[in-house]
């Protein structure tokens, strides 16, 4: 007996650990399901964190109403194998009620507006704990945020004001109306995360694999042509093609590029993803692309 | 493949940034859209060389004012080890970071410029390091090309430091002389310093040997959760989920549960992929016992012949974090495994200055990045061991009750004064 132990098995016993911790320690937990990549190995590790229980707290997905078909099908009928409610909180819904104003600038994204109708749900359902797949190597900003990372009664996130986290020793003490993220898959790569739906044989939506595709150019962005996007009209560089591409995160459809490549399993992309030259965030995410602080400026105000 | 948890750390301009920086770059962890916004940055304000450092800057604050503010987490891996780099920023003020940044690393870079020499922050940085019981000690020291490649200086360098590292208990200490800015001897060796006979700091980060690192010998097992799923599938079972914390669980063996006092065997250790015979540190498993016994969270399966102390009274080394000094006679939540209590400040025995390691006796309260040996009364008794024996049943934190917040850090003590 050697009692090694391997990266994955290291990743994994760590994000059990979190959740069994939160599941403990906190009266209403959530977890944040989209169906993309990361939200599946979280859900996944809460299952087996519980097990044999079933999971103790139901999913939510924030909803943009932008959506890819082929991940909604795939949220839908994951949340029904588990046998587990799946709340939706619909962006739609608060643009419909008024609450919110989408930006009518073209190729706007409903990204930001999805921090009011999360806010909303985890007050709401006073959830005290949501589950997130964010991980640390995505983003400079979340380089920085703790595994359990406090929210104060706004949501807002204060990077500067962090509580210390050591060992692992989680602090998830608050008072009412505050709650914390939570993010077990914080130590994992996106390399990591494939390797592990490889070995645990995930399924994920189609979509993550090499498909055949029409889509057009905009900028460095190679995007669908669609519902959601479609090539602007006398704008010569957004000629529509047909080529072999994937996914590599899958979020607002409007918002979300693919990358062309023919891995169409794990392990095909698992060799592509050892080779990439372009961040995941960079590649296929055209909200981030704006501005260095993107991304902490929409943490603090309580986003994801 | 292995997974290999380092920090770093060193004075601001030592190089820290531009290092991490290179390791990422140079095993190819850096993408091309990260590269072309640090190259962009770097023009923007006016830089004549693409500045590494950058890549690590995580807050509009500290690209604003050119200094890390807090402990980042970066990451990359070669074919043979996966490494987690907690980034541990150099300033006077943030004991508190580096603290954290060891707490969970099993290696420790400091980093030295080779024109100053060993400094103050050097010596706090691997006291701290040592108070940490991190294994493995690397000093790198840096800009030897602005000391042209001396071996002369390096000699003397290393010679100071190991003259300091006498006074500490350091098991492994290993010197490189490199240039993070130029890449001599981070991941190849280098050309310029073939006095060196060492290897490269990639090259060492992937060979150490870190296996034995942990406590493989006293079983500890705290629960973290009962399991009672109370299911059709499951109708009887009844469980205890938790990670080792040390020693090796085996089916069969003959246990002890604390605070009961109550011996059983193990007979059987679960997990969602099957049952497995036996489990060790860090594994997550949940483990069922012959008999069904009265076990609640916080509770710790052990050996009958080799149990963790229990006591209420108990001495640690501890890091104060707040701003509001720690004071005799302060109550606190304290969390130890997975068990809250509340503790007593009964008596704050010395405060230590981390600079000569000189004892002040006469200390009554820690301050801000404090450490110092504090006696406490906790509210039940704790089961734990010495934190030099075991990281995990020798930590415990300490929390505000008023705010919540993470307020200290604490390493136990063997019993006594
Ligand atoms: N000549 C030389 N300069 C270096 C070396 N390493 C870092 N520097 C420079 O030292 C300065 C401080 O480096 P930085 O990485 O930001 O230091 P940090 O504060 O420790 O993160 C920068 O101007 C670097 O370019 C080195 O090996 N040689």
């Amino acid at each position: 007996m050697t009692y090694k132990i391997s990266h994955l098995d290291a990743l994994e016993s760590e994000a059990v650990h979190v959740v069994r911790e939160v599941v403990s320690e906190f009266e209403r937990p959530a977890l944040l399901f989209s169906g993309g990549k990361d939200s599946a190995v979280l859900l996944h590790l809460a299952a087996k964190a519980c097990w044999p229980q079933p999971l103790p707290f139901p999913l939510l997905h924030v909803d943009t109403g932008h959506n890819f078909p082929e991940v909604l099908a795939f949220r839908d009928a994951r949340a029904a194998e588990l046998g587990v409610r799946l709340l939706v909180a619909s962006v739609q819904e608060a643009i419909d009620r008024g609450e919110v104003v989408e930006d009518p600038a073209p190729g706007a994204t409903r990204n930001r507006l999805q921090t009011h109708s999360l806010l909303q749900a985890i007050e709401q359902h006073r959830f005290d704990a949501v589950f997130g797949g964010g991980r640390r190597d995505e983003e400079k900003a979340r380089a920085k945020e703790r595994v359990f990372s406090f929210r104060d009664e706004f949501g807002q996130w204060d990077p500067r004001g962090q509580r210390p986290e050591l060992w692992s020793l989680y602090n998830g003490r608050h008072r009412p109306g505050e709650h914390f993220r939570i993010f077990p898959l914080s130590n994992w790569t996106e390399l990591d995360v494939w390797q592990y739906v490889e070995r645990e044989s995930l399924t994920l939506p189609s979509i993550y694999f090499a498909h055949r595709r029409e889509v057009f150019r905009r900028g460095s962005m190679l995007l669908a042509v669609g519902p959601h996007t479609a090539p602007r009209e006398r704008v010569p560089d957004e000629e529509p093609f047909v080529t072999t591409v994937r996914y590599r995160t899958v979020g607002d459809a409007t918002c979300t590029a693919a990358v062309e490549s023919v891995a169409a399993t794990p392990a095909e992309i698992i060799a592509e993803t050892a080779v990439s030259r372009i961040s995941e965030r960079g590649a296929t995410r055209a909200d981030d692309r704006f501005s260095e602080a993107a991304m902490e400026d929409r943490k603090r105000e309580g986003y994801f | 493949m292995e997974l290999l948890r380092l920090a770093t750390a060193g004075s601001v301009d030592d190089g820290k940034s531009t290092l991490i920086g290179r390791l990422l770059y140079d095993s190819k962890q850096v993408y091309e859209d990260q590269l072309e916004s640090v190259e962009r940055t770097s023009r923007d304000r006016g830089d004549d060389y693409v500045d590494l450092a950058l890549l690590t800057d995580g807050l509009r604050a500290e690209r604003e004012q050119g200094i890390t503010i807090d402990v980042a987490y970066r990451y990359f891996s070669t074919p043979r080890r996966k490494f987690i780099v907690a980034d541990t920023p150099g300033h006077v003020q943030h004991t508190r970071n580096m603290v954290t940044g060891c707490s969970t690393a099993d290696l420790v870079v400091v980093l030295v410029d080779a024109r100053a020499g060993i400094t103050e922050q050097t010596r706090r940085h691997a006291f701290i390091a040592t108070l940490l019981r991190t294994a493995h000690l690397v000093i790198c020291v840096n800009k030897m090309d602005l000391v042209d490649y001396s071996q002369q200086r390096f000699d003397e360098i290393r010679d100071e430091f190991q003259d300091f590292a006498a006074r500490l208990e350091i098991p492994d200490l290993t010197f490189i002389p490199i240039s993070a800015l130029r890449g001599d001897n981070v991941v190849e060796r280098s050309g310029e310093m073939s006095w060196h006979q060492g290897s490269s700091l990639l090259h060492h980060l992937e060979d150490v040997h870190i296996a034995s690192d942990r406590n493989l010998i006293d079983l500890r097992f705290p629960i973290q959760r009962v399991v009672r799923p109370r299911s059709a599938e499951h109708r009887d079972f009844r469980g205890y989920a938790g990670q080792v914390a040390g020693g090796v669980l085996e089916v069969g063996h003959e246990v002890l549960v604390l605070p009961s006092g109550f011996t059983t065997t193990i007979e059987s250790i679960e997990t969602p992929d099957g049952a497995i015979d036996e489990a060790f540190p860090p594994m997550s498993v949940v483990v069922r016992l012959a008999d069904e016994l009265d076990i609640s969270r916080g509770d710790m399966i052990c050996r009958p012949r080799n149990q963790p102390t229990t006591g209420q009274d108990v001495s640690a080394m501890v890091c104060w974090m707040a701003e509001a000094p720690m004071r005799e006679g302060a109550k606190l939540a304290l969390k130890h495994t997975s068990r809250w209590v509340r503790a007593l400040v009964r008596d704050v025995q010395y405060r230590l200055d981390v600079n000569t390691l000189h004892r002040d006796g006469g200390a009554e309260e820690l301050g801000l990045n404090d450490i110092g040996r504090v006696a406490l009364r906790t509210t039940s008794p704790l089961f734990y061991d010495e934190y030099r024996r075991n990281k995990a049943t020798g930590s415990f934190i300490l929390v505000d009750e008023a705010t919540n917040v993470t307020v200290g850090a604490g390493m136990l003590l063997h019993p006594g004064p």
